[in-house]
């Protein structure tokens, strides 16, 4: 019997209450169920989570790094939208 | 927990790239950003890295050979449960880095293959025997402890998954050193007897310990490319005579002796001299001649046969299961 590949699966993990998932690496694994498990064992083996996801690598959808400059220079520009561009006089106190 | 530096540079890629591109490359690299997987590359990099992470990784799995063969015969429970906890960390080491090998483009199923055919490298220090209770106490003081002077600038390595790979890595680290080094304080106060296992652990674990850091910047080929791409910080002699500074101090704590009559401290530099490494022996281990090169080999290539049909079981079971879903979803409709 021809052995197939097993899936790859990205795994995210909130560290703490509040916190937002965060991607820590990867797990083969047949299925949603077991790649959750091979997450738990691979990356929390000192209390390093709450809480897992696991995504199938397939499924991210990443932005091509040659593009960097047209997908986010526009940003750069755009300094109207941060706080300091805008005087307020010191009288007003904080705002 | 190893590389061994083995690496043989992949020189003929760089020719036929656009020299602008490389340009670009290196000054990134030089400005210490971080490379990422989707990133443009130069082949000889990508390649050099491919080789050196999955050999890393094979090391840390292979590493859990030696370690394993005394979780049964562990003196105490505590002494069990520790050791269980370190070969069970080598393991995560091992997927981490595999984890970060296949961002590469390279499949887990390649670099296993590579490892059971002998086609790739591990570290050659897992090829010696565990003969005695002590033998579990020098690797976490000694393997474990060159270890960590050769992944703490692993940390600062350009390539970013490696790098992150790296920190959680050291981070789990020091725990395997100081159990080692625990152990064998107890061992050293116990009895005549167990101080004696203890010198002999050293005696036989020594050198090999040294040939971690890979053969000596004169005969190593690929370190200048690689620390000019910041994957190494420091050549394998820099990283051998840290090791060696920081560790005699804790042999004579212990009250043993390094086996090497060459040694001695040099007051002017602050270094430790130490007697010529035994290469005729480093190069014999790496050629698959040491004392259980294949024995470790025979090991994983059984493991991973006798893992097959769960494997197999495993995606069977998964479209069983997607099968079902998608009749019900049907039948739904």
């Amino acid at each position: 019997m021809t052995e197939k590949t097993t899936p790859l699966w990205e795994v995210f993990i909130r560290s703490r209450t509040g916190m937002a998932h965060r991607h820590c690496g990867s797990v083969h694994a047949a299925d949603a169920e077991m790649a959750l498990q091979a997450a738990r064992d691979v990356y929390t083996r000192r209390g390093e989570g709450l809480s897992i996801w696991v995504v199938p690598s397939s499924e991210i959808i990443a932005s091509d790094p040659a593009q960097k400059d047209e997908l986010f220079e526009p940003t750069a520009s755009k300094i109207y939208r941060h706080p300091t561009f805008y005087e307020i006089p010191e009288e007003v106190g904080n705002m | 927990m190893y590389t061994q530096a083995l690496n043989a540079r992949d020189t003929e890629a760089g020719a036929v790239e656009d020299a602008d591109r490389v340009a670009a490359f290196q000054a990134r690299v030089d400005a210490e950003e971080k490379i990422e997987p989707n990133d443009w590359m130069p082949e000889g990099y990508r390649k050099t890295l491919v080789r050196q992470i999955s050999q890393h990784a094979h090391s840390e799995i292979v590493g859990m050979l030696p370690e394993g063969n005394w979780i049964s015969r562990a003196p105490t429970l505590k002494r069990k449960a520790a050791l269980l906890a370190k070969v069970q960390d080598e393991g995560g080491h091992g997927l981490y880095l595999y984890s970060a090998a296949e961002t590469l483009g390279v499949s887990r199923e390649e670099l296993t293959e590579q490892l059971l055919s002998g086609k790739a490298k591990y570290s050659s220090i897992f090829n010696y025997p565990t003969l005695t209770w002590a033998d579990i106490g020098a690797i976490g003081w000694l393997v474990d402890g060159a270890a960590i002077m050769n992944q703490i600038p692993l940390c600062r390595c350009s390539f970013g998954p490696y790098s992150r790979a790296m920190i959680r890595v050291c981070k789990e680290e020091s725990f395997h050193q100081r159990q080692g080094y625990e152990l064998l304080l107890e061992m050293v106060r116990s009895s005549e007897e167990q101080k004696e296992m203890v010198q002999d652990a050293l005696n036989r674990w020594w050198w090999p310990s040294l040939m971690m850091f890979g053969p000596s910047d004169t005969d190593s080929q690929h370190s200048a490319q690689s620390m000019a791409w910041k994957i190494k910080r420091f050549t394998n002699d820099e990283l051998r005579q840290k090791f060696v500074d920081a560790t005699v101090p804790q042999a004579h704590y212990l009250g043993l002796t390094i086996p090497d009559d060459k040694l001695s401290f040099n007051e002017a530099t602050g270094h430790w001299e130490f007697g010529e490494i035994d290469w005729d022996e480093f190069m014999r281990v790496i050629a698959g001649n040491g004392p259980c090169n294949r024995e470790r080999l025979a090991a994983r290539k059984k493991a991973h046969a006798d893992g097959a049909w769960v494997r197999e079981a495993a995606i069977a079971y998964s479209r069983k299961r997607a099968d079902r879903r998608e009749a019900a979803r049907h039948a739904a409709e």
